[in-house]
């Protein structure tokens, strides 16, 4: 049970958007409810609460538990009012003599099989079937305690964040119907019969050892403490909750955060959630535990030489040394030797300060953020194509979807929230194409079967975008009345003459791509006439030398078939960080104020000339990549980092270490020390999102609020630290509260300028645009005509990347994430989530193992044209022969070791997803990893003198 | 590879990419994004890379950077 403070109406509301109203009398009061209403959600509506113990709101009604059970005039016997509609003139007694006497009968045989711990039960004063007894008046058990029961059933404690305990089950099966209906995995069943049934894992395997994901849903829809939450027992029932967003990726689930005192008890996802709508992940729901690891930072710290242990200082002493730093480096070598990086785990208010620290104090624009690494070429190719760097859709869009296409995304682990509601869709009937090397899990997962999956050589995706085109145009399919009303129908014609050329067709493109023909051409069709059409994607997009194309490709195909403009359709962009969309639109891109404004615009710039108050420089500054080249060529000397770690997360390691070293004056901000921090000489220690107030912005342009829930243990939110040192070089900031940050956002960006604090807590969220035409937001973009007025065609010439296979290397490796952990693992691996990704392993074909001799679990060498580094092989078909696979998640594999300098052509995202490699046996860690290692224990020394 | 070489490599890749992209016009293109993406010590050493003959620099690139030159002095 989890929803304290919350309402439970039973069952679900009725989704269709008119119907139409019924009238029924309830104990004696009228109600009028839409057309298909249960009894029990038209009672609870008008006040009255029907005993009940295996419905509630979140699930299809079960109707087995016979404790709601109604008399109704004009029926024979007892119906249950959970899967009883109403009717029209219906009456309706829920409480009588007789219905006492039945639930009080029904009450009696579930309390004889359960333990009468109450007092000392986790679940004491949160507990359905306590208030349910309580409810129909239980006083006594006439069957008496002694009989045949479950009371001595192990308790499966093997996950490491809830327990199951048989003995507190009641069998009401709303635990197997969460995991079906909410979670889609179909991990949980009901094993045996009558008296035997009973909720097993899989084959009855245990929780850990099961399909089972961890996602939470079975036991936030337990009415019993037979599924609960380990830190509840620990720590006991939740007092008081507070609404916020989670921090993990960019479907932006918000979570009501479950306190006593200010201590965390659970985070519990929010029933009214517009992302996530009571859903949530082994992340988002558990692996909070990081706020309060022992290896997180708390005290400021500077040191002269990156050689030297770190030397705890006071707050004042490190602001002060950063300031200095930052003007006499700025002084020697010039206003243009210094710059930042903004965080996409940080608030919309945070990076806005970091990107204007960075403008009006720096005096450049020398600011990027990790998007260049990811999303980039998403913001680049949408502007072209539509107008805004953003997604089309919500993600309530994809329940009237009936074509998905999924390409370069791998959505159930990376983004498993919006999964389930995409399982959702599909197990309604929605028809799958998934575009991706790997055979994903979406491809054929428990209900479902794409209808094509097209595996395709990594580095081909424009060609395979094209090919689909191609058959879109010779075949005739293409949605002629939308082109010519909504896009540049000239333009149309040039990319559809170019599409339709021979050289493009499946048939033609089938060699490189590695895509059957026929399999294209049945997929392309299908986009093309299977109704609404949706494309969603992911970094196996962008992350490639044509990220930018491929997205153009990807706007090109849904313009085309006329899938732009409408629910059920569009292109969504699948955002890898919590606030990747936020940090692009706050203006952390160099050449870029907020709202996608660029620098040498002269309205805008004085704009900001004006609030600021001082003259801003027109001239792009330089991205992450271009910085660390400035460092090794001696003319940038000073790096702030807000809450990002590019030594691992960024490619070519070797490069990025070269690039912070040959800096003078690098300041990671940060919860731990990363690895980036290896290079670093001041230490800000950063806050969680637990600890401040401010905003996130999800793949869906939704604005959400994060809500401080306890002080920060550093000291100081985020926001109030780059505060601090803007005040320290001269600036005159006061920002009392992050709202007041967002009012100066809102002044500046006229996609925010109806946002404010008073309308997010009025609304619970909004999609930007937010404006004086779109008061509480947008949910779908280019309704009646695209932000930049025509949709615009771009012709997308596939041009295969510089990084190839050959005889020394002649593996493509292509790198990605795993559910359990995230993006750099700084949080997921100060985590139990360690349970079930303890370290990166290589995914390799099993031709590839045999050629090579390579066994399952064996220590591999994985060795690409930048670099070498050691991992343990997981032999699988999920990836194709020649492809192989590996997650980043954990510094002492350093995957990035292995990536290249090679990127998108337009904005500089590296090709994460194609490296050349070669794969050996070795015999464990490498040279390199060892010394590595030592050297990040020495760079990690601290003296731990008090601080003022 | 040195920064000049990976500077001659993204101008050649750019203007590959625009040729198709932008087939009336792929040099000013080119010039275009170059100027609205890199910041101006980039800009220059591709400026100094062509005064040096530019030998790598693709035929469009080259046209670019040669734009580049022609407004830089205009600017002067």
């Amino acid at each position: 049970m989890a929803w304290i403070g919350e309402r439970d109406l039973g069952t679900k509301a009725i989704a269709a958007a008119a119907p139409a109203m019924v009238t029924l009398r309830i104990d004696g009061q009228d109600v009028a409810v839409p057309e298909g209403t249960s009894i029990m959600r038209a009672a609870s509506l008008v006040g009255t609460n029907v005993p009940k113990l295996c419905a509630t709101d979140t699930l299809e009604a079960f109707g087995s538990c016979r404790l709601c059970l109604v008399e109704i005039d004009g029926r024979t016997g007892y119906p249950a009012s959970c899967t009883t509609p109403v009717a029209e003139g219906m009456v309706v007694r829920t409480q009588t003599d007789r219905l006492a006497k039945l639930r009080r009968g029904v009450m009696e045989l579930y309390i004889s099989d359960h333990p009468l711990d109450c007092l000392t039960c986790s679940a004491n004063g949160d507990c359905e079937l306590q208030d349910q007894a309580g409810a129909v008046g239980l006083r006594d058990v006439r069957y008496g305690y002694e009989g045949l029961n479950h009371l001595v059933a192990d308790k499966d404690e093997s996950n490491p964040y809830f327990t199951f305990d048989p003995a507190k089950c009641i069998v009401c099966s709303r635990c197997v119907r969460a995991c079906d209906e909410i979670q889609g995995t179909f991990a949980l069943t009901i094993e045996g019969s009558g008296f035997g049934s009973k909720v097993a894992a899989s084959q009855d395997d245990g929780f850990l050892a099961s399909e089972c994901v961890s996602c939470g849903a079975c036991v936030q829809a337990c009415p019993t403490s037979a599924l609960i939450e380990k830190s509840v027992i620990a720590a006991g029932t939740p007092d008081k909750a507070i609404v916020t967003t989670c921090a993990y990726c960019g479907v932006g689930c918000t979570f009501r955060a479950e306190m006593r005192g200010e201590q965390l008890v659970r985070m519990v996802p929010w029933k009214d959630g517009k992302a996530n709508r009571g859903h949530s992940c082994v992340k988002g729901r558990f692996a909070w535990g990081y706020a309060n690891h022992r290896d997180r930072i708390l005290n400021p710290m500077i040191r002269a030489s990156v050689d030297e242990p770190w030397r705890e200082v006071s707050w004042d002493e490190a602001i002060a040394h950063t300031a200095s730093e930052f003007r006499r480096i700025q002084a020697k070598y010039g206003k243009d030797s210094v710059g930042g990086i903004t965080s996409s785990r940080c608030t919309n208010e945070e990076t806005f300060l970091v990107q204007k620290l960075i403008r009006q104090g720096f005096g450049n624009n020398n600011v990027d953020t990790c998007a260049r690494v990811c999303h980039s070429p998403t913001g680049y190719g949408l502007k072209t194509t539509f107008g805004t760097s953003a997604g089309t859709q919500d993600f309530d869009s994809v329940a009237h979807a009936d074509v998905i296409m999924v390409i370069g995304a791998n959505p159930t682990d990376g983004h498993p929230v919006f999964a389930s509601r995409m399982k959702q869709r599909l197990r309604q009937g929605a028809k799958l194409i998934v575009i991706d090397p790997r055979r994903i899990d979406l491809v054929r997962t428990p209900h479902i079967d794409a209808a094509y999956h097209l595996p395709l050589r990594p580095g081909t995706n424009v060609a395979v975008l094209t090919a689909i085109a191609h058959v879109v145009v010779t075949e005739g399919l293409a949605d002629e009345a939308f082109v010519r009303e909504r896009c540049d129908w000239s333009e149309f014609e040039d990319w559809a003459a170019f599409v339709a050329q021979p050289e493009r067709s499946p048939e033609a493109t089938e060699a490189l791509t590695g895509v059957p023909a026929a399999d294209l051409r049945a997929a392309a069709r299908l986009f093309a006439t299977g109704g609404n059409g949706a494309i969603y994607y992911g970094l196996g997009v962008t992350e490639h030398s044509q990220g930018s194309s491929t997205v153009m490709a990807i706007a090109n195909l849904a313009m085309a078939t006329g899938n732009i403009g409408r629910e059920g359709v569009g292109v969504n962009p699948l955002r890898g960080q919590n606030n990747v969309q936020g940090s692009c639109d706050m203006g952390s891109f160099p050449h870029e104020y907020s709202g996608y404004r660029h620098v040498s615009d002269v309205a805008t710039r004085e704009m900001f000339e004006r609030a600021w108050g001082v003259a801003l420089d027109a001239e792009p500054g330089l991205r992450i990549p271009n910085m660390l080249d400035a460092a090794t060529d001696g003319t940038f000397k000073a790096l702030f980092v807000q809450g990002e770690d590019i030594l691992q997360s960024d490619p070519n390691t070797h490069h990025v270490a070269a690039g912070l070293a040959a800096m003078e004056c690098v300041v990671v901000q940060d919860l731990f020390l990363n690895e980036t921090a290896n290079y670093a000489h001041v230490f800000l220690p950063g806050s969680t999102f637990l600890e401040k107030d401010g905003t996130f912005t999800n793949a869906e342009r939704r604005i959400q609020r994060v809500r401080k829930v306890m002080e920060p243990l550093n000291g100081y939110a985020d926001w109030e630290i780059v505060q601090l040192v803007a005040n320290a070089i001269g600036l005159e900031w006061s920002y009392t509260h992050p709202s007041e940050i967002m009012d100066e956002i809102a002044a500046l960006t006229p996609t925010f300028a109806a946002v404010s604090y008073d309308a997010l807590d009025r609304l619970g969220s909004m999609q930007w645009p937010a404006n004086e035409a779109a008061p509480e937001g947008t949910p779908t973009m280019h309704v009646d005509h695209f932000v930049r007025g025509k949709g615009h065609f771009v012709v997308t010439d596939y041009i295969p990347t510089d990084e190839k296979t050959g005889p020394r290397f002649p593996l493509l490796l292509t790198t990605g994430r795993i559910l359990s952990q995230y993006n750099v693992g700084a949080q997921t691996r100060r985590t139990d989530n360690v349970v079930w990704h303890p370290e990166d392993r290589l995914e390799i074909h099993p031709h590839d193992a045999e050629n090579r001799g390579i066994r399952e679990g064996d220590w591999v060498s994985l060795r690409s044209r930048a670099g070498e580094t050691t991992l343990r092989a997981l032999i699988t078909e999920r990836v194709a022969p020649g492809v192989v696979y590996t997650t980043f998640h954990h510094p002492a594999t350093q995957a990035n070791v292995i990536t290249t300098d090679y990127s998108d052509w337009a904005t500089n995202c590296p090709e994460y997803k194609v490296t050349a490699v070669q794969v050996a046996i070795s015999n464990g860690p490498s040279d390199w990893q060892q010394s590595y290692q030592a050297q990040a224990e020495r760079s990690r020394r601290i003296l731990h003198e008090a601080a003022e | 590879m040195s920064t000049t070489d990976h500077l001659v490599y993204m101008a050649n890749q750019i203007a590959r990419e625009l040729a198709s992209q932008c087939p009336d016009r792929p040099v000013a293109a080119t010039r275009d994004h170059i100027r609205q993406f890199w910041d101006p010590r980039m800009r220059e050493a591709i400026l100094g890379y062509l005064d040096r003959g530019g030998e790598h620099l693709s035929d469009t690139a080259r046209g670019a950077v040669r734009l580049l030159r022609e407004n830089a002095e205009r600017a002067d």
